[in-house]
């Protein structure tokens, strides 16, 4: 086909971004905001679980319950759904989904 | 309330707090063996749905992780059980960084079956709860539900506290 001249058609609407096919893109593990756990005891969670610093710890429990929600981890699909589990452990809410 | 001693956490509980704190745990254990029914919004609270948009990838998700789960909660109430003092009075407990944490997680497990039967919502205040259900009837179960509720917060605090600490 090179050196063809190309017809003129209208362009084909392409996405801003280059696409990351859906398979390939990481999953998330979301903690959401419940009025029960106390906020020091969520920040305790995450560093327990996570190994996140203090600060890191604290600001996530600040997202979940201004936001009300927050991504604590991303990684594999499998990995995520151990961090669920744990988080369930310790009565935290937490949901899987794809980043 | 728990402090710190060495290595261990320590508190002192009169007959009424041994007595309110074996009734929760051994409700956690019952709602976690006998009563056990995802139907029930309590247990949907302590084992939430992991793929809240489909049902498929939640029902696998459980078939892999909720026996582990239902077990480890079982044994967290356990801890409280078991560190309680024996017979009908109050006493001393003391616990290891192991079973301080079993407590944690067990009176958190504790507050969210309350939570949710009381209807604990973001911005109740607990006080105003408290006074309009003493105002309703003081000798009500909501009065005296809120005043655990509250009690085990306050538990659950200074333990947190003393660990951190």
């Amino acid at each position: 086909m090179g050196g063809m001249a190309a017809p003129q058609v209208a362009p084909v609407e392409t996405p801003d971004t280059e696409e990351v096919p859906v398979s390939d893109r990481p999953w998330v593990t979301i903690v959401w905001d419940d009025p029960v756990n106390l906020m020091t005891y969520v920040t305790w969670v995450f560093q327990k679980l996570f190994g996140y610093s203090r600060e890191k710890a604290e600001q996530l429990m600040l997202d979940v319950h201004h936001k009300g929600k927050a991504v604590v981890s991303t990684g594999a699909r499998e990995r995520m759904e151990h961090d669920a589990a744990q988080l369930h452990a310790y009565g935290l809410w937490a949901t899987v989904d794809r980043s | 309330m728990f402090r710190r001693r060495g290595d261990r956490y320590v508190a002192t509980f009169a007959v009424d707090e041994v007595r309110v704190l074996r009734k929760v745990a051994s409700e956690v254990v019952g709602l976690l063996t006998d009563g056990f029914d995802h139907g029930d919004p309590v247990v949907g609270r302590l084992f939430p749905e992991a793929y809240p948009d489909d049902a498929d990838d939640t029902a696998e998700f459980r078939l892999y992780t909720e026996g582990d789960l239902k077990t480890a909660k079982i044994d967290q109430a356990g801890a409280i059980l078991a560190a309680l003092p024996d017979g009908d009075g109050g006493g001393e407990v003391r616990l290891d960084a192991e079973a301080a944490e079993a407590w944690l997680r067990a009176l958190n497990d504790a507050r969210l079956a309350m939570g949710v039967r009381l209807e604990i919502k973001d911005g109740t205040d607990l006080g105003e709860e408290l006074d309009d259900a003493v105002a309703a009837d003081p000798a009500s179960s909501r009065v005296f539900q809120l005043s655990v509720y509250a009690y085990l917060g306050y538990l659950q605090e200074s333990l947190l506290n003393a660990l951190i600490d």
